[in-house]
């Protein structure tokens, strides 16, 4: 089931969570909605359900007008943060509530019934919890439980909110697998809300980074993260460092050092050039910025400096933990993978250059 | 609980120097408290309490019982079984709707229901009782109306049943607001999108996460019904056998001097504190996490 939104307006008050919205949901996709807190992100997912009414905009189910369709007949499934498992119920009895729900012409037999809850107690991997109650469950197995129930009354579309937000890291890395193969194996159009950038990155087949009401970027893990559409996304995804610099004829200024990165038809005037800590080398004194390590710690499978340049700002490294440096050593550093945000005085946000991604050695 | 007893599992310790708790206080301070509170429940509690038993019993069990057997005193009892029959059931239905209109919308003027919803609390229930009589008394607003119509209000049931639904309205509605608060609508979210209707998800899904709670204001909303002496006082006119309840018939008979029959009739209505206390306790102790009164605890 594809999914359209157009002009999706969502007002609580006199605060508007959502700024007019267009976003296609493709069949059988996983689609991560990604954002801080207070993005909009929830909001948007509890719209596509039917749990709140838009303030304007559509959606389509399809080619069907969705906007005044009834949660209950939108035919959703929802997997809330918390469960929100019925727990006077069994496991089983929460897996056959949405069938048993149903009209009693539509609704199937006992046996069948059985039949579907059994099924799905094995799609979810908990065949032998039939009879427990939900406070006997541990946090992911009870997250199975909802993704299960949710799954009975076969829905169009699953929405998750914060679906791993309440568990544990070891859980939810074990979880995310176990989701996208279910998603794998049953095709069902999946949105799923997260803070996590890890997990949308990891998870979703692509990724829609929402700020303040607003998209900022949708693309593939690998378009977000390698080529972020803007200093927030640059910022949200992963770790950054923002170094000022003013940009003439093709070349960067940092401080009073020039770096030659080789591309011509940029602008000109000050911009601001975001890096990754593991996006640096070391250079040769021709072609890099003099710095001086500040301090270093072990960050993974890196060693992490550091680093003031000469012109005064400081940025963070990543470099090879079999380099030896320490603090007070002098290194020159050369930009492997950037990208430059231009500020446009005219427009919040600023405008930005485009440029090329792919890796270049410097000079 | 604070004691001077060390942990089982602590290696042993020379009992001399007690590890005295966190926010502990000198021992003497302490048996003084415990001490304080104990003789404090004696003196008020306990003892008023065993002497309505004793009371009732001095002439021996066949008064006691024969205290029962007058048709004034079965009437009392008869009545207050009825007026508790109506109000009790009248309020556990506004209490539900009351609490499900607070926790699962927004609405102008909701904070103001919360208050007046309050206000039996706060007002004296002889002033509740007044105001019955100002609006559907003989020279009341409504009065004449209902006389014209041979509609009798005060000094009879309906008036009773009024005054005691009055006095006992907060009670299922204060226990399930915050219950209701604290679950959130997730629960109903999650049936709403299961396909659920209204009335199935307040049978199937709501109902069973706020019924010990319910149950436990219902208590409450009960022993209140059937104790309430200020309110109905004032709008029963004390007609024997026709519009006195217990509490009235237990003032009747002691400014009679019939001592027995006064507190055999009191000691029915202790009893059934007893029986709300010990259901309270069961409650408390199975469902405490249900109930919004621990959880305040």
């Amino acid at each position: 089931m594809d999914i359209r939104i157009r002009g999706l307006a969502k007002d609580f008050g006199d605060f508007p969570a959502l700024h007019g919205l267009d976003l296609d949901i493709r069949s059988g996709e996983l689609l991560a909605l990604l954002g801080p807190s207070g993005s909009g992100k929830t909001t948007l997912l509890r719209v596509l359900a039917g749990l709140e009414q838009p303030t304007e905009g559509r959606v389509f189910f399809g080619e069907e007008d969705a906007s005044e369709t009834p949660v209950r007949e939108r035919r959703v499934g929802f997997v809330f943060q918390h469960y929100a498992l019925f727990r006077h119920m069994t496991v089983a009895d929460n897996i056959a509530f949405g069938l048993t729900c149903k009209p009693k012409s539509e609704r199937p037999s006992g046996a069948e019934i059985k039949r579907r809850v059994e099924e799905l107690l094995e799609l979810v991997q908990l065949p032998t919890l039939a009879k427990r109650f939900p406070s006997q469950l541990s946090g992911g197995q009870r997250q199975r439980v909802a993704l299960a129930r949710a799954l009975a009354v076969s829905p169009r579309v699953l929405f998750l909110d914060e679906p791993f937000g309440a568990l544990d890291a070891q859980v939810r890395k074990d979880l995310r697998k176990w989701l996208r193969d279910i998603h794998d194996r049953t095709g069902t159009t999946t949105v799923f809300v997260t803070h996590d950038q890890d997990e949308a990155l990891e998870l979703a087949d692509r990724v829609v980074v929402l700020n303040k009401g607003r998209i900022e970027q949708i693309g593939t893990p690998d378009e977000i993260y390698d080529a972020p559409a803007s200093p927030f996304v640059f910022d949200f995804i992963g770790d950054a460092s923002r170094i000022p610099v003013t940009v003439e004829h093709g070349r960067v200024a940092i401080g009073g050092t020039r770096l030659d990165l080789g591309v011509d038809a940029l602008g000109a005037g000050p911009a601001t050039l975001f890096m990754r800590p593991q996006h640096w080398r070391l250079g040769d004194r021709t072609g890099g910025l003099p710095a001086t390590v500040v301090a270093t710690r072990r960050h993974g499978t890196a060693r992490r400096l550091d680093v003031t340049f000469d012109g005064g700002t400081s940025v963070e490294i990543d470099l090879a933990p079999e380099i030896g440096v320490s603090a007070g050593d002098r290194l020159t550093l050369a930009p492997t993978r950037w990208r430059i945000f231009f500020e446009d005085g005219r427009s919040i946000g600023g405008a930005h250059a485009e440029i090329g991604s792919e890796v270049r050695a410097v000079g | 609980m604070a004691t001077d007893e060390t942990f089982p599992l602590d290696p042993p310790r020379p009992r001399a120097l007690p590890v005295p708790p966190p926010i502990g206080e000198t021992a003497p301070a302490r048996r003084i408290l415990i001490g304080a509170a104990i003789g404090f429940l004696a003196l008020v509690l306990a003892l008023p309490l065993a002497g309505v038993f004793t009371e009732g019993l001095r002439k021996g069990l066949g008064a006691y019982l024969a205290a029962f057997a007058d048709e004034d005193a079965l009437a009392a009892i008869r009545l207050t079984l009825l007026v508790a029959a109506i109000s009790v059931p009248a309020n556990l239905v506004f209490g539900v709707a009351a609490a499900w209109a607070i926790t699962r919308f927004s609405f102008p003027g909701k904070s103001a229901l919360i208050t007046l919803i309050d206000l039996p609390f706060s007002v004296s229930p002889v002033v509740s009782g007044l105001v019955f009589v100002l609006l559907f008394g003989a020279n009341g607003l409504v009065g004449p109306w209902l006389a014209a119509h041979g509609l009798k209000v005060i000094f009879a049931v309906p008036g009773l049943v009024l005054a005691t639904i009055f006095v006992t309205l907060p009670f299922v509605a204060r226990e399930l607001i915050p219950i209701m608060q604290a679950q959130g609508s997730a629960d109903e979210e999650a049936a709403l999108t299961l396909g659920a209707d209204g009335w199935t998800i307040f049978r199937r899904v709501t109902l069973p996460n706020i019924k010990w709670g319910l149950l436990y204001g219902v208590l409450l909303c009960n022993a209140r019904a059937m104790g309430e002496f200020g309110a109905v006082s004032v709008v029963s006119g004390h007609i024997r056998g026709l519009t006195n309840t217990m509490p009235l018939q237990v003032e009747i008979l002691y400014n009679e001097y019939d001592f027995v029959g006064a507190f055999a009739m009191a000691s029915v209505l202790a009893a059934l504190a007893l029986v709300t206390l010990v259901l309270e306790t069961i409650l408390e102790w199975r469902h405490g996490d249900e109930l919004a009164r621990s959880a305040r605890h």
